[in-house]
């Protein structure tokens, strides 16, 4: 595939880069031919500036000659072995991707001992060990933070993996695989199944007393037949559902605010969340190390 | 034109008389055989290549705790010069010795012209000693001469082979050094006695002596008269006040052959007598009686040469010496001419190099032992903690710029009731940094949710070095939303 956007730079490029080289070869050539004359007999070219400034015939040395040809022969390889004339690829077939590539590969070969090592390591152990802790705080800072937060506490959206409340589940094979393979969390809108808008206030309210949170107790006690509907997914108690990434409404953690009336939107609406999968992007190995120190955040009781 | 016979003569045209000359653009250097001097400037020029060389050599060798003491470690981005140790953002020190360097180029020069490219230059220092194996091995300059004219025998190639061996094994000596100040050069030596060199150690050591062997090998003046930009500029900064290498030409001219069994009539003859070994130790080639030329690198070997033989002869000495055009053209006597030196020129240039070197000195010693930078979480603007507090996320990355682990207390004032939080910290809000590393800490700043006005708040974060009470402030913002 070409990179060029129009037809005109491919030639553009041509022009510039073979024409400069034939440019140069031509006037060194001409000039080896000029004999310059001296008329005063003295290397001065004759002309007088200044009162008695005089400009002398003084000859280049001939290895720098020598140089500009070695420069010449040089930049006819160059031309022949990379990409350097238009479309044409070069002989060598380099290319910036591949030369990423090579480089990434050498560094995973330099870096896969340490990593083996990890590999061999069970999740608890990794978590504790100060430097896979950092290596794993590296990674997290430049993947994971922009949504979960230099200090893992998350935000509106995005979870807390600094508690306990797991939605997926929180055992290092669950945090693995949330990693690896990402997950999409779906609530659909509930609002006809619940029935009138005074219904899914009652159930908003039932939502908030599973938690003991502020809210109007004859209505939660209306809310609670309603509820039938929420707890296929959320459990009669509300307690939530890992298998189906169902979280658990009977405690204090809010993913998508607090609150009656956030509770009543997400009814509604529903909600479709997602964290993206990350298993292109790292080695198992890698995987396996920022799965310690996820797991690690939760389950540090020595510090 | 027969350059053996008469190897240091430059080209002829001017003898030529008033005919016009045909010149070829394109010319085939001619070879300079200096001849070996002694004196005053020659022995100054010794001291400083010893000076120079001792210091190239030897520092690379010098240990510091755990560590090479002058190492610059490009890969690891470190470069540690005895017990200071600097990182990619102190490249501001770099700038200032640069430009300490560009001053003191034009403070010696505007005083005596050359110093550098005479006395320091490593151009002119591995010359010096390239050609002093050269004389060693095929004598001085005349059998030099008789040696390159002489059809090829076994003693022409044991020499000349001998010679280019010593030349060889000098460079590849200097280039080891060169790659010696950016990676550990004891574990370069045992690479290379493992042959364990990687591809760019073999480069570089390659590299850098070839061109050692070539420059001053071969290349010689060539490099002073066409290559170096300084010898091309620096007539910028000469005035008639400036020391140089000069020849006396009220008192040489008119010159003539003369030895000391003439009795000359000294109303007719100065006093050069024309015996051309000012010529001979020239190291570029030229006729210093010609006046100031650019070639002139300013090493005072044809001062040197011209005092013996005017010892010899029985007459003052300094027909070629360091003076003024000033001092020449108006016939000052030494201290006239040395109280021109102070000149204004001189006295700025000066003071504004103290000045720099003052400056840089104190900064250095000023500079605090960690670095400290606060990036404010961009995902969320604020949220509520447990226990009704409202918080802010920042990153603190803490640069420990010292070679041993550092404990860094956290603070943060700016805003009523603040408190800073970290997951990573101790209780006492302590983190530890290992060595030369730096590291990423995430911390919250916290408020009582309600207890202040909506909008941006500055406050500033203060990391306290445990161990040696140093402060480092740093600004931020804290947001709180409508």
């Amino acid at each position: 595939m070409s990179d060029f956007t129009s037809s005109f730079w491919p030639i553009f490029i041509t022009v510039i880069s073979v024409g400069g080289v034939i440019g140069c070869a031509l006037l060194l050539w001409l000039t080896s031919k000029i004999k310059a004359t001296s008329p005063n007999g003295d290397n001065t070219n004759g002309h007088v500036w200044d009162e008695n400034l005089r400009e002398m015939n003084n000859p280049l040395p001939r290895w720098w000659v020598w140089m500009f040809i070695i420069t010449i022969a040089f930049s006819l390889f160059y031309f022949a072995a990379y990409p350097a004339i238009g479309t044409y690829a070069g002989k060598l077939g380099w290319t910036q991707v591949n030369q990423y590539e090579q480089e990434m590969e050498a560094a995973n070969k330099t870096i896969a001992p340490l990593y083996a090592k990890f590999a061999a390591m069970p999740i608890d152990q990794l978590a504790a060990n100060p430097e896979a802790k950092a290596i794993g705080e590296r990674i997290f800072m430049n993947n994971c933070a922009q949504c979960h937060g230099s200090d893992a506490h998350g935000s509106r959206g995005f979870p807390n993996l600094t508690d306990k409340d797991w939605i997926h589940g929180g055992s290092p094979e669950k945090i693995a695989e949330t990693l690896t393979n990402g997950r999409v969390g779906m609530m659909p809108p509930m609002a006809a199944a619940v029935g009138s808008e005074d219904d899914v206030k009652n159930v908003a309210n039932y939502v908030l007393s599973l938690s003991n949170s502020s809210h109007d107790a004859t209505r939660a006690a209306a809310g609670k037949e309603k509820f039938a509907v929420c707890a296929a997914c959320h459990g009669a108690d509300g307690t939530g559902n890992q298998a189906i990434g169902a979280p658990n409404l009977a405690d204090n953690i809010w993913l998508h605010g607090a609150g009656e009336e956030a509770i009543i939107k997400r009814i509604n609406e529903g909600k479709v969340n997602q964290m993206p999968a990350q298993g292109a992007k790292f080695s198992p190995e890698q995987i396996h190390v920022l799965t310690a120190y996820v797991w690690g955040l939760s389950n540090n009781e020595v510090k | 034109m027969s350059s053996k016979k008469n190897p240091n003569a430059k080209s002829d045209v001017a003898n030529a008389g008033s005919e016009a000359t045909v010149i070829n653009l394109y010319a085939a250097a001619e070879k300079i055989y200096p001849r070996s001097t002694f004196g005053f400037f020659t022995k100054w020029r010794w001291v400083m290549i010893w000076l120079t060389q001792l210091f190239f050599y030897g520092v690379p060798w010098i240990e510091w705790g755990q560590r090479q003491a002058l190492l610059f470690d490009l890969e690891a981005r470190r470069f540690y010069i005895f017990n200071l140790v600097l990182y990619p953002q102190d490249l501001i020190y770099l700038t200032g010795i640069l430009i300490i360097s560009a001053l003191s180029l034009f403070l010696f020069t505007a005083i005596a012209g050359r110093l550098w490219c005479g006395y320091t230059c490593p151009q002119t220092v591995y010359t010096e000693i390239f050609l002093w194996i050269e004389a060693k091995i095929e004598g001085d300059r005349a059998a030099r001469i008789r040696l390159d004219d002489a059809p090829l025998s076994a003693r022409k190639i044991l020499k000349k082979g001998g010679k280019h061996f010593a030349w060889i094994a000098f460079a590849l000596w200097t280039g080891f050094t060169f790659v010696g100040y950016f990676t550990p050069i004891r574990e370069l030596g045992d690479a290379i006695v493992n042959m364990g060199l990687g591809p760019w150690q073999t480069f570089w050591i390659l590299f850098y002596g070839f061109a050692t062997y070539g420059n001053a090998g071969f290349m010689r003046e060539q490099v002073c008269k066409y290559m170096c930009p300084y010898a091309r500029f620096q007539s910028a900064m000469f005035d008639d006040d400036t020391l140089i290498v000069t020849y006396d030409e009220k008192r040489g001219e008119p010159r003539g052959k003369a030895s000391l069994k003439t009795d000359m009539d000294k109303s007719k003859q100065g006093a050069c007598i024309d015996c051309s070994l000012c010529v001979q130790v020239c190291p570029t080639g030229i006729d210093i009686r010609k006046g100031l030329q650019y070639e002139c690198i300013g090493c005072g070997a044809c001062a040197d040469i011209c005092d013996t033989v005017m010892d010899k002869m029985g007459y003052d000495r300094g027909l070629v010496k360091y003076s003024t055009q000033h001092a020449i053209n108006l016939g000052w006597n030494h201290t006239q001419m040395l109280r021109h030196i102070l000149r204004p020129r001189v006295l700025i240039y000066a003071t504004i190099l103290s000045v720099l070197v003052v400056t840089l000195l104190t900064s250095l010693m000023l500079r605090t032992s960690f670095r400290v930078d606060v990036v404010r979480d961009r995902g969320v603007m604020a949220r509520i903690a447990e226990g009704g507090m409202l918080e802010n996320v920042y990153r603190l990355q803490i640069m420990n710029a010292t070679e041993t682990t550092q404990r860094y207390q956290l603070g943060a004032s700016g805003v009523a009731n603040l408190k800073i939080e970290s997951d990573v910290a101790d209780h006492d809000k302590t983190v530890t940094v290992n060595p030369a590393e730096s590291r990423w800490i995430p911390v919250r700043l916290q408020i009582p949710d309600g207890s202040i006005k909506s909008g941006s708040h500055p406050v500033k974060f203060e990391v306290r070095a445990t161990e040696s009470n140093e402060i480092v402030s740093e600004k931020s913002v804290f947001l709180v939303p409508r």
